[in-house]
């Protein structure tokens, strides 16, 4: 095959965010240490580097915070609504006007490529802001009766592939509502999240109304648990969601999961294939397949796969695994070294098991953690490849006859966040999507997102819906 | 005028059963517990339901679920008030019963039983307006239809109150099935025979069976296998005290159910959608809406 395309390396220049060597939590306004002095580091995954240190939250720092939000509530809630949604607009607007410096931020302590985080993660951020900006003084045409109250202080846990992206799902609905926060960005990338803090600073947000606590499992845990947190929001894995549930059971806290999933993208015979193979690629390796709502399994016809599966592979020779800044790049660093363990423990089990496993050839860079994007066939049901979630470029192809198959195996999960449908014919769309047990399904597309559109698993996907009119129950006494 | 006709008629017993499936079984177990009038006065034995009852109510109730959600919501909102129309002519049976179940007078055991038949028809007429009033088309800010509709969680363990028992039951059940989910009702466990007599009025009222499935006994022995079973989607605690309640909603975590909690209700006041609501799941369908180009969009 001809060599691809050579590219100049067009990276981004780092110069736009000034990251500090240090970063205390961020509570009732101000930047403090941990009590008991705890710091841990925050690295770059695409070269190792040290990008920071990062107070640690223990249980006493969740104390505090907890605290510094009920005091922040009662007069947050107070406001009126046009107010609140002032505060919010004014926040969009700054994440708007720094957005450079954001996306360059997040590539950098998440991994992602600049591409994604300037085109994807960014503008959505802004536009979740700006759109529950709009709802704060009109809640009571939400239809959630004449006059909707808040729930209180709400503690929210957030994961590492969306870093600033979860932070906005979770705070704009809040505020909107009247509710204060304390959120938990992840471990590995507590970086945006602290850079939210200054914004809210910028915004001339009250103090106390959102508080950020940097932290690894624990502290999160001790927040959920908190007496005094009204609300629960967690995005992250369908094991973690499980333990919250039972912890909160038997408590008042209103609880909302968003966990994992196992996507069926499903190719008719009759598909647009170039379309699908843009749909397959998008579906499993934007942000490196950490996404919860991946396409991770493939169910093309059988009568197709030959011919989907050489285009997606030649199609796959041509993504460009690098640099995260690079302006070139498609595939960029895995978020850590322990996710990159994972993943690649789950392929060697997918090989072990019999499945026939393809890459591209890839240069993988020296130094940070990268796994080449990653195909598998031969793959039945029953493989672990077909049914955990591995949350990396790794996609496992399975075939189908009929449509009630496909069905059949697409739901054939615990899961059921996503789905992708391709094929030409509308009835079929309509059928199919009508029987996918899934919260979102794309039809002729995949992974798209938008502030107006609820999104949220069945099954053990999660519970409950954010953006959207649906996105606020999760935040009003209803 | 003969001695025979004198003489006072005997009465038919009637033996409790449980509805599951569509069928009226005894407990597989074969147990039976006595069940009094508030005054401690026998009334009848109902079936003491093991795990293994529940267990079966489960697979009928996910054996109706494709049919029954797939049925248009029309035809649910006929059956529902089929409901209704069997019940009212059976009201002098359900007045006694609730009469005795809750140690009401007849008039205000009539009242009960006129709001129980009302609920039916308050939901039936529900079945086909819940999609519009929480679903809809979201205006993305790109070139996508996009619509999000509500569809029925799944199966859904119904834990019924245990002081009303009728007008209670209903007001927990008929939400539940008005959407489209299947359920398994645990009956109030001291006044368990409104709902067992309910199974005859769902029999006859053409509800697919297993879409409804009603089994009396003791609610914790019974509760225990239905919250930590993997093939229920919900759990309405509606009939639990707060430490069974606690107990469930941990065991319901394994899979992720849906979780009701118990809350006061005023069952005689007009409810909410939020019965509904919370055994709804909403599914977002995106497809791409092309482009008919510059000419296209001239008036």
């Amino acid at each position: 095959m001809a060599s691809v395309f050579t590219y100049a390396p067009a990276p981004e220049s780092r110069g736009i965010v000034d990251i500090a060597p240090s970063y205390g939590l961020f509570i009732d306004g101000e930047f403090v240490e941990a009590a008991d002095g705890k710091v841990f580091k925050t690295v770059s995954p695409s070269t190792e580097e040290v990008l920071s240190e990062v107070a640690q939250a223990g249980e006493a720092d969740v104390e505090r915070a907890v605290q510094a939000a009920r005091k922040a509530f009662a007069k947050w809630s107070a406001l009126p609504g046009s107010e609140r949604a002032k505060y919010l607009f004014r926040i969009a607007r700054i994440i708007q006007e720094r957005s450079r410096e954001l996306a360059v931020l997040e590539t950098l302590d998440n991994g992602k490529p600049i591409k994604e985080t300037r085109d994807a993660d960014l503008p959505l951020v802004a536009a979740h802001f700006f759109y529950y900006a709009g709802w704060a003084d009109k809640l009571e045409h939400a239809g959630f009766g004449a006059n909707p109250k808040p729930l209180g202080v709400a503690g929210q846990v957030i994961p590492w592939n969306f870093p600033l992206l979860m932070l906005a799902w979770k705070i704009a609905p809040a505020l909107a509502t009247g509710n204060t926060v304390v959120l938990k960005p992840a471990e590995t990338t507590p970086l945006s999240a602290l850079f939210f803090a200054d914004i809210c600073r910028q915004a001339g947000l009250p103090k106390g109304v959102v508080n950020i606590l940097p932290g690894y499992g624990d502290t999160g845990a001790a927040l959920v648990a908190h007496p005094d947190v009204n609300k629960v929001a967690f995005t992250g894995s369908t094991a973690v969601g499980k333990e919250i549930a039972r912890t909160v059971a038997g408590s008042r806290k209103k609880l909302t999961l968003e966990l994992g999933g196992k996507g069926a993208n499903i190719v008719f015979d009759d598909a647009p294939l170039d379309q699908a193979v843009e749909g397959i690629v998008n579906g499993i390796f934007f942000n490196q397949g950490q996404v919860c709502c991946a396409g991770s399994r493939l169910l093309v016809q059988e009568s197709i796969q030959d011919e989907l599966l050489e285009s997606l592979k030649r199609r796959l020779s041509t993504l460009r695994l690098g640099d995260p800044l690079d302006k070139n790049t498609d595939i960029g660093a895995i978020n850590s070294a322990e996710q990159l363990s994972r993943i690649t423990s789950l392929v060697e089990q997918g090989e072990a098991e019999g499945a026939e496993r393809w890459s591209p050839a890839c240069e993988i860079p020296s130094s940070g953690y990268w796994f080449a994007p990653t195909l598998f066939t031969n793959v039945t049901q029953a493989h672990r490849i077909a049914r955990d979630e591995i949350f990396g470029p790794v996609l496992s192809v399975l075939t189908f006859r009929t449509p009630d198959e496909a069905v059949a195996k697409a739901n054939n999960t615990q899961y059921g966040l996503s789905a992708g449908i391709w094929t030409e014919k509308g009835s079929r769309i309509l059928a199919v999507a009508g029987k996918l047990r899934a919260g979102v399904v794309w039809s002729n597309t995949f992974n798209k997102f938008d502030p107006t559109s609820p999104f949220g698993g069945y099954k053990e996907s999660g519970f409950g819906r954010e953006g959207g009119r649906h996105g606020l129950e999760a935040y009003l006494d209803v | 005028m003969s001695e025979k006709s004198e003489q006072q008629r005997l009465g038919v017993f009637k033996t409790y059963k449980l509805y599951v499936g569509g069928k009226f079984p005894r407990s597989e177990s074969g147990r039976v517990y006595e069940v009094t009038d508030s005054k401690g006065k026998w009334l009848a034995n109902a079936p003491l339901s093991s795990r293994k009852d529940a267990r079966d109510a489960v697979v009928a109730a996910r054996k109706a679920f494709g049919a029954w959600s797939g049925a248009t919501a029309y035809n649910r909102g006929q059956i529902l008030y089929r409901i209704a129309e069997m019940l009212e002519g059976r009201r002098d049976q359900y007045v006694r019963e609730v009469a005795d179940a809750e140690g009401l007078s007849k008039s205000k055991a009539g009242s009960v039983v006129d709001a129980a038949i009302d609920r039916w028809v308050w939901y039936a007429g529900w079945t086909d307006k819940i999609a519009q009033v929480v679903g809809g088309g979201n205006p993305v800010a790109g070139p996508f239809f996009n619509l999000s509709s509500p569809e029925p969680t799944g199966v859904v363990a119904v834990l019924a109150p245990q002081e009303s028992s009728f007008l209670g039951l209903v007001s927990v059940v008929a939400p539940v099935i008005a959407t489209g989910n299947t359920a398994i009702v645990v009956a109030s466990e001291k006044s368990p025979l409104p709902a067992l007599s309910l199974g005859e009025v769902l029999a006859t009222s053409d509800l697919p069976g297993g879409v409804v499935n009603v089994l009396s006994g003791r609610t914790a022995e019974i509760a225990a296998p239905l919250a930590a079973h993997q093939d229920v989607n919900a759990i309405d605690l509606a009939g639990a005290d707060e430490v069974l309640a606690k107990e469930l909603e941990i065991a319901a975590a394994d899979n992720l159910k849906r979780v009701l909690r118990p809350q006061p209700v005023d069952y005689a006041a007009t409810p909410g959608i939020d019965r509904m609501t919370a055994f709804l799941e909403t599914k977002t369908v995106w497809h791409p809406t092309g482009s008919l180009g510059a000419s296209g969009s001239s008036y």
